[in-house]
């Protein structure tokens, strides 16, 4: 499946906006990207495995609330910066 | 100077007259840079606690002096509790600080909310303290989440006493200063003659609010701090706290942020001062800043402000204060509307040394050579 990386995370991707990425589930999909490139998945998921505040993770067009969430071989997964900021 | 601002790290690289200067690039530029830290038994290792809005917390590791960097592959982090229960989630790491000269590679870190991180190869992996973390007293100590700085509670002011390695001193806002005999197996809270006038109970045990907690390297059973209720000075091993802060003009007070220590001189201390009054602006005093300084323990202090501005409305942050081992003493803070301050002459006058930076957060001295 093709996963969209936002630009704060394309450090972690060698700069690529779009890459491959394999997983039953989100959790396990983050945790085969993370072995890619070491450090992503803390950066957007916390110790209690909640995906954090401000980071949406869309399966096609439906937003995915855990990382229990399902996925299916030719998903497109959007990792999301919300726009939640702009005070500061 | 290593300084950690609102939008990212800067170095600002001085000789040894303390008159030229060369500010770097922005270092992580848009990130949240809470500490940038040398580890000066190396010289050349520097530890970045950073975060984004979006993305949670960090460590950056540079063993070059900021020439290249890495994340730590393991940064600090909260365990993951068991099925059902909720478990402390990270927000920022807040505080470094390198361990004894004794132990080459062992970092602290503190954060937000208030947890203990230590690592033994130079900050590339954490592990948590569990005397600290997991003890039972732990939540009291530490108020719950809410209980904390605007900016959510920290665990900050890590000293290490110079003669033993086991023994460590933290302040917690909220919860107070705390001290462990037996390198952070277990810990006791250590506030007595430190007011909290924000709590209904007269005299607690914890729940205090010291900004910023120093020991003195060549006096190390003497302790100061900047509370959130005044200045104080501590002699071990009595271990209560005298408010030297009363001593202050009354019109000024003994709330701020940051505190300095003479490196050679035990009795003298820098403070400045903040509006502590009402609804808490935390810009100097009727906006006039002004440094303070004791060269008696706190018995006197005297005005420091020449070269300041009449008027200003900034705030200088807790860890944004700090000195040099020159002779004599320079001392530096950076404010919130991102200037950078300069006294070559241990307070006597004031100069602009950077501005147009973003907020300021932190500000640490590197001295390369002497």
């Amino acid at each position: 499946m093709k996963v969209h990386i936002p630009t704060p995370l394309r450090s972690y991707t060698a700069k690529k906006s779009v890459i491959e990425a394999e997983g039953a589930t989100v959790g396990e999909m983050l945790a085969e990207i993370d072995q890619r490139y070491p450090g992503f998945r803390f950066r957007i998921v916390d110790e209690q495995d909640g995906i954090r505040e401000h980071i949406k993770i869309f399966i096609n067009e439906k937003q995915a609330r855990s990382l229990g969430a399902p996925l299916q071989p030719g998903d497109m997964i959007h990792i999301v910066c919300a726009l939640s900021g702009g005070v500061r | 100077m290593l300084i950690g601002t609102r939008k990212g790290a800067f170095i600002l690289r001085g000789d040894k007259t303390r008159r030229a200067w060369k500010l770097s690039n922005p270092i992580f530029l848009g990130h949240i840079v809470y500490h940038m830290v040398l580890d000066h038994r190396d010289g050349r290792t520097l530890l970045v606690a950073a975060r984004t809005g979006h993305l949670g917390p960090t460590i950056f590791r540079s063993t070059d002096f900021g020439k290249s960097w890495k994340e730590a592959e393991r940064p600090p982090a909260f365990p993951k509790a068991p099925e059902g229960q909720k478990g402390l989630v990270l927000d920022h790491v807040f505080w470094m600080t390198p361990g004894h000269a004794s132990q080459p590679g062992v970092w602290y870190a503190g954060s937000s909310p208030q947890g203990l991180f230590r690592s033994e190869d130079g900050g590339r992996m954490w592990e948590g303290v569990p005397g600290f973390n997991d003890h039972p007293m732990r939540s009291a100590w530490t108020g719950g989440i809410g209980d904390g700085t605007p900016d959510g509670p920290k665990l900050h002011s890590i000293n290490i006493d110079p003669r033993d390695p086991s023994h460590i001193y933290i302040g917690m806002s909220s919860g107070g200063v705390f001290e462990s005999v037996d390198s952070g197996r277990d810990w006791k809270p250590l506030n007595k003659g430190c007011a909290a006038d924000f709590l209904p109970t007269p005299d607690p045990e914890y729940g205090h609010d010291p900004h910023r907690v120093l020991l003195h390297p060549l006096m190390p059973d003497r302790l100061y701090q900047q509370n959130h209720c005044g200045i104080y000075r501590m002699e071990r091993p009595e271990g209560r706290w005298l408010r030297i802060g009363r001593n202050m003009p009354k019109k000024v007070g003994d709330i701020g942020f940051p505190i300095v220590l003479h490196p050679r001189d035990p009795d003298t201390v820098w403070v400045f001062p903040m509006d502590g009054t009402e609804v808490w602006p935390r810009t100097s005093p009727d906006g006039k800043p002004a440094c303070y300084v004791t060269r008696n323990a706190g018995k006197t202090w005297k005005r420091l402000d020449k070269g300041f501005p009449r008027r200003a409305w900034f705030t200088v942050k807790r860890q944004a204060m700090a000195n040099d081992a020159h002779e004599p003493v320079g001392l530096y803070l950076g404010t919130t509307s991102g200037e950078l301050w300069i006294s070559r002459n241990e307070g006597a006058s004031w100069a602009f040394l950077a501005r147009h930076l973003p907020e300021i957060y932190s500000v640490e001295v590197a001295e390369l050579s002497k």
